[in-house]
């Protein structure tokens, strides 16, 4: 049950989603290659610089690490920053191939 | 890294699926600054970038309490919050105001200064991305020479940039900072510290905007770097009147390796229009800061 109110001002709820599914404004996407990525070789949480920079907050830091591709803008930052270079942004049409 | 890395707060406040565009210098900001200050934290926000992340009523993708206000008076209705816990004997809550920089450097400030001057215990924080960037790239008086901006669109800036920290430490206030996206656990722990200090905080953030400076977004990060190295953005904090320089501009300042600021002009569009001589006086002026900055670090 939604418990009611008194204040009668203009209050927002906090949600997920509030632009809608953002991932639609990308026009690459990120796949990480498993085999190059720190994480994944030295099987123990390292490295996460994907994590640290991602402006939405959406890759989850574990063993292997994952992209929310629901939400992933496609900035490509976790691309540039990768040490390794695990991360590539393939464009759409590339995808669909 | 991954050790200093572990330490950060695990719990995320923004929530996916926001407004700010794709690859957002304030986005990365943002999520450290509200790791750092977790729960029990209380934000006002003028008109800015940060108001379009919050969303539109009736829903927001931040989760922290947020009050909404009129773009001169951030400062003012952080005193009232200020004043408002006090009244309900509510110590607990750190009450923190965060404006752009037109919302610091140019309609904010005399709100600002009143209340840095009554010493009320809030954290100012000033993201400054050098511009009126929300509306669409206006001239604010934190852009930096040679910068082309629509309301300086055929002559570029003609002006240097307002050295906010300075007018803010004539406030004899108890703690400034300056941090960068681009190093976000020196961020994260600078936060932390304000958190615990009482009185007046100011924190400048230089966060770098992919529409606005005219760069791809996947830049951010590096660009952001790139105005550390070359001194741009100087990485300091100032506790109690003693001056210190953190993280990488430490390194710098120590090493003496800090990059021309060519590098850093070239990467933007915004400064596609810039003449040699105004990068001539971008450098010097540079140079003459960085200087002052080593001086009241040696002392």
């Amino acid at each position: 049950m939604e418990i009611k109110d008194d204040n009668i001002s203009a209050m927002c709820r906090p949600a997920v989603g509030e632009a809608g599914k953002t991932g639609d404004w990308r026009d690459a996407t990120p796949v990480i290659d498993h085999a190059k990525c720190i994480a994944s070789v030295k099987n123990r949480p390292a490295c996460y610089l994907c994590w640290l920079y991602c402006p939405e907050g959406i890759v989850k830091a574990g063993i292997p690490i994952e992209i929310n591709l629901t939400y992933c803008k496609g900035c490509g930052i976790c691309a540039e920053e990768c040490p390794a270079r695990a991360i590539t942004m393939v464009m759409h049409e590339e995808a669909k191939k | 890294m991954p050790e200093k890395l572990f330490k950060v707060n695990a719990e995320e406040y923004i929530l996916p699926g926001n407004r700010a565009c794709s690859g957002c210098g304030l986005s990365i900001a943002y999520r450290y600054v509200l790791k750092a200050l977790r729960e029990n934290t209380i934000l006002t926000l003028p008109a800015s970038c940060l108001t379009v992340l919050h969303g539109l009523y009736p829903i927001t993708s931040v989760g922290i309490p947020c009050l909404n206000c009129t773009f001169a008076s951030t400062a003012a209705s952080a005193s009232g919050l200020v004043a408002g816990l006090a009244a309900m004997n509510r110590s607990d809550i750190t009450v923190v105001a965060i404006a752009g920089d037109g919302g610091t450097f140019d309609i904010g400030i005399q709100a600002l200064s009143g209340a840095a001057e009554r010493g009320t215990d809030f954290i100012f924080v000033c993201y400054d991305n050098e511009g009126y960037m929300n509306t669409g790239t206006q001239r604010s008086s934190a852009t930096p020479m040679g910068a082309l901006t629509t309301t300086t669109p055929i002559l570029t800036k003609q002006q240097h940039k307002k050295d906010m920290m300075k007018i803010m430490e004539g406030h004899d206030i108890p703690y400034l900072a300056t941090c960068s996206p681009s190093f976000p656990i020196d961020l994260y722990d600078k936060f932390v510290k304000a958190k615990r200090i009482k009185g007046t905080r100011y924190v400048q953030i230089a966060t770098p905007c992919p529409p606005g400076w005219v760069f791809p977004p996947k830049d951010t990060v590096k660009i952001g770097r790139l105005a550390v190295e070359t001194g741009i953005v100087v990485l300091y904090e100032i506790e109690n009147g003693k001056f210190r320089f953190t993280g990488r501009s430490k390194t710098i300042s120590e090493k003496g390796t800090r990059a021309p600021v060519i590098h850093y002009v070239e990467r933007q569009g915004r400064f596609k229009k810039m003449s040699m001589e105004q990068l001539g006086q971008l450098q010097r002026w540079v140079d003459g800061k960085w200087n002052e900055y080593l001086r009241r670090a040696e002392a």
